[in-house]
């Protein structure tokens, strides 16, 4: 129950990307098309779950113990980074068919503040392995939900004549916003 | 007169927030109260213009293929100092801000000058355009937070200015207010920017 509750909680009320606004440049940048947006959500369950499950054991096994805590952005950042590196390889080398599919969204995470944001935000609310894990897992996949609503609206909408100054950034904005207001009625489910 | 240009540019002209539209993520989550501006505005600043001067001092020195790692090693380094600080001396600030300062880090406005400007730069005008795009983003997130916190809060830098009982309009300090607000203002600075051919 606790895990379904921690699922609803990261997917829906607490929503990453429009409740907690981590990720935006992404959800405005990648959220033209709908298969773009598929594949970006996937890359970034991948990421962000390696991500958090390996920012924990260096957090655990290598800053506490050594009395460095405040070496965690510095660290993470790296670690973020070099994995994405790492992952990048592997899947070039061991699944080209992967990689033809998620190699352009790649590099692009590591600029994605979602992914060190909710690595920092797991180690202050002492999630432990599993659940941190998990926990990534679900706040990954409201980003995916999201950047693929907000596709399908922004598919629509490329359709239509829009004011000249409101073309653009503007308008995915205020569609955010309103979809930010929709994700609103969500919250109260879990506290 | 020659380098005050590089102080402008990122004032109105090239203004990370509404124009090149950068660090999206910090503008639209801190800028629920004034006071939360300013402080993002200074923390960011401070990072901007300090990774900004040690990249165009170390530029001969760091090779080309690792630049981007070293250039978030520096900001990282700063941010870390910023973070200590801001812990230490304004507790209150640190706790409303939370998560964004150490994600600070990850603000694309500081790689992004780091990239576009302080490598091919001298150091004074590395320096003054970290400074002008910090004081830039410092004041349109106040602005921004400063009509938030008005039109949601009926105050202004914690002084209220409606009576207790008036109403306001809660959604625009909401995370829904946020993304309309900012959506709003760049279509009012594109619309400037159309008619005066800026």
């Amino acid at each position: 129950m606790e895990y379904i509750l921690l699922i609803i909680s990261a997917v829906l009320v607490n929503n990453v990307v429009l409740v907690q606004f981590l990720g935006i440049c992404p959800f405005l940048g990648v959220s033209n098309k709908t298969e773009t947006s598929v594949g970006m959500g996937v890359a970034v369950i991948f990421v962000m779950s390696l991500a958090n499950l390996v920012t924990y054991l260096i957090q655990n096994y290598v800053l506490v113990p050594l009395h460095i805590e405040f070496m965690q952005t510095i660290t993470f950042i790296f670690v973020i980074a070099f994995l994405v590196q790492v992952v990048e390889i592997i899947l070039k080398k061991s699944a080209p068919p992967l990689y033809q599919a998620l190699g352009i969204y790649l590099p692009l995470i590591t600029t994605n503040c979602a992914v060190l944001g909710i690595a920092i935000l797991a180690v202050q609310k002492d999630y432990n392995l599993v659940i941190s894990v998990l926990y990534a897992a679900a706040i990954a996949t409201g980003f995916t939900f999201a950047l693929i609503l907000m596709a399908g609206i922004r598919e629509q909408l490329a359709l239509t004549d829009t004011p000249r100054g409101m073309k653009g950034f503007p308008l995915s904005l205020v569609t955010a916003g309103l979809l930010s207001l929709a994700f609103m009625g969500f919250s109260g489910i879990v506290k | 007169m020659g380098n005050f240009k590089y102080l402008t540019n990122g004032l109105i002209r090239e203004n990370p927030t509404f124009v090149i539209v950068l660090g999206t993520c910090p503008t639209l989550a801190i800028t629920t109260a004034a006071i939360n501006g300013i402080g993002m505005g200074a923390a960011t600043t401070f990072v901007l213009v300090f990774s900004n001067l040690f990249i165009s001092l170390l530029k001969n020195y760091i090779p080309d293929k690792v630049r981007i790692a070293a250039f978030i090693l520096v900001i990282a380094t700063f941010v870390t100092i910023v973070d200590l600080v801001m812990k230490a001396y304004t507790p209150d600030l640190y706790k409303s801000l939370g998560i964004f300062i150490p994600l600070i880090v990850v603000n694309c406005i500081i790689l992004g000058r780091a990239e576009a400007f302080a490598q091919k730069n001298d150091v004074i005008p590395s320096l003054l355009d970290g400074l002008g795009m910090g004081l830039g983003f410092t004041l349109a997130i106040t602005l921004m937070s400063s009509i938030r916190e008005i039109l949601g809060n009926g105050s202004l830098f914690n002084v209220r200015l409606l009576n207790e009982n008036a109403a306001t309009i809660l959604i625009f300090v909401l995370p829904p207010g946020a993304f309309v607000t900012y959506g709003l203002l760049i279509a009012i600075m594109n619309r400037i920017k159309l008619k005066y051919n800026i």
